[in-house]
């Protein structure tokens, strides 16, 4: 069953980019710098104008008010922003399972206590994604939600999204520059190539 | 108490220190000296024509004189607020933000204070109407220039921060509500600093000028009291006004932050 689907969309110069999306699916987006591919996250996400038309289960994106649409359709950006004194204030009510999750990740429970300042790049990007995570969107659009990991931090992060997805029924929209990581996470596969062309590549395997 | 007029010879004395300004900025090379003439020019010349007008006006009295006169005040001030924001709103939405702004604030302030408080018959006598009316435009237009460039500039630095509040489904007013108190609270200081330090650190030109005129030091005083108060309202308003008129111009109907709705700096 379609849970996320797109039409007519155009990034820059591309053609018009058509998915529909299946509750569990896992697309790789890759390509090089500049082809669009953030640009494809962020009209998702609805934060820039965009053409076509997207839907979320059957309704589009315009019958969901801007807020509604944003917290089930999260955009995890590849740099992550803090505006709060600690970790902690950006995780405002009951943190639902944040400290398992926080472990999962290869976190410390005191971490959310810093300043997000001090932490590291890949401290704050696992930190933003859990923050993301809060909001439980039925679809994720990460932007190289590793870039900044070592190998076995990856795999950590690798792993709790796959089970985020199992668990939720969610799609994933996974921007890599590793093309190992793509053919592992994903069962379908988005290229942009420099002309701004997609192709929808055959699956790719994964689960 | 008898006024001592202004001869031509007593103001070219005075005239002498914006020269000897102008030999200093010269011999430092600050590059301001011909804005520092300019400046001094200008500012003779208009004051001179606003004598003119002034004179005109308090003979003919007529109340569409004086809106006349007052809506040229109001679109210089919005002119002036464009022109010092670094980052203004594409096409003339500074401009006509600004105008609103101070329009609501200045307007109805200075009507509030000629129809109500000083209750002076006609109302638009322009000997009131006039200065309150001025005092109340310029520094009105201090403070919305200041907090409206203050919101643009921070809008445009914290890009990421507002789309990170966005992207977790605040509403638009929520994700710059930083940016919002930051631009108020840089417009107001002023008018408050000057509320603090009034009669201890400054004499007020306005009190000054009464004073001066053969006033007694009281009603210089309550004047300057009034004054006061009606300005610190005054901008305060046409600060809120115009900041959140402007932020809501940089958002679109699906709370997407609208970089594009601002003009690059110069």
């Amino acid at each position: 069953m379609t849970l996320f689907s797109i039409q007519n969309l155009h990034i820059l110069d591309s053609a018009a980019i058509r998915l529909d999306l299946c509750r569990g699916d896992c697309l790789a987006i890759t390509g090089p710098s500049g082809s669009g591919k953030s640009l494809f996250l962020r009209a998702l996400a609805d934060l820039d104008p965009h053409d076509g038309e997207i839907r979320l289960e059957g309704k589009p994106l315009e019958s969901y008010a801007p807020w509604q649409w944003r917290r089930q359709v999260g955009y995890l950006p590849a740099e992550s922003s803090w505006w709060l004194a600690r970790v902690a204030d950006h995780f405002p009510g009951q943190a639902v399972h944040l400290y398992q999750q926080l472990a999962e990740v290869g976190l410390s429970a005191d971490i959310i206590k810093s300043p997000p300042h001090r932490l590291s790049s890949g401290e704050r990007q696992r930190l933003s994604l859990l923050r993301l995570l809060q909001n439980q969107p039925r679809v994720l659009l990460l932007d190289e939600p590793t870039a900044n990991l070592d190998h076995q931090s990856s795999a950590l992060v690798e792993r709790l999204l796959q089970t985020y997805r199992s668990t939720h029924g969610c799609v994933l929209l996974w921007v890599s520059h590793d093309r190992e990581q793509a053919a592992r996470v994903a069962n379908r596969h988005l290229h942009f190539s420099r002309q701004g062309v997609w192709v929808e590549q055959t699956a790719t395997g994964g689960t | 108490m008898q006024i001592v007029n202004l001869s031509t010879v007593d103001l070219s004395l005075a005239a002498t220190l914006i020269a000897a300004l102008g030999i200093i900025s010269l011999r430092l090379r600050l590059g301001q000296t011909r804005q520092i003439f300019t400046a001094a020019v200008r500012c003779t010349v208009q004051l001179l024509i606003m004598g003119l007008i002034l004179k005109i006006l308090f003979a003919a009295a007529s109340p569409g004189a004086i809106m006349i006169m007052a809506l040229v005040m109001l679109l210089s001030a919005g002119q002036a607020v464009t022109s010092r924001m670094h980052r203004p709103l594409e096409g003339r939405w500074s401009y006509f933000l600004g105008v609103a702004a101070m329009f609501l604030s200045s307007f109805t302030i200075t009507l509030f204070a000629l129809l109500i408080v000083i209750d002076v018959r006609p109302w638009y006598t322009p000997q009131y109407a006039i200065p309150l009316l001025g005092m109340l435009l310029g520094n009105t237009m201090t403070g919305v220039a200041l907090s409206m460039d203050t919101l643009t500039t921070s809008i445009f630095r914290d890009k990421a921060i507002v789309e990170g509040r966005l992207i977790l489904g605040e509403k638009w007013r929520d994700a710059i509500q930083e940016q919002v108190r930051g631009a108020i609270r840089t417009g107001l200081t002023p008018i408050i600093n000057s509320m603090a330090t009034t009669g201890l650190v400054s004499l007020p030109g306005m009190m000054t000028g009464q004073i001066l005129a053969g006033a007694a030091p009281m009603t210089a005083v309550s004047y300057q009291i009034l004054i006061m108060f009606l300005i610190a309202g005054g901008t305060g308003f046409g600060i809120i006004l115009a900041v959140y008129s402007t932020a809501g111009h940089l958002f679109d109907q699906r709370h997407r932050l609208r970089l594009d709705r601002l003009a690059g700096p110069d």
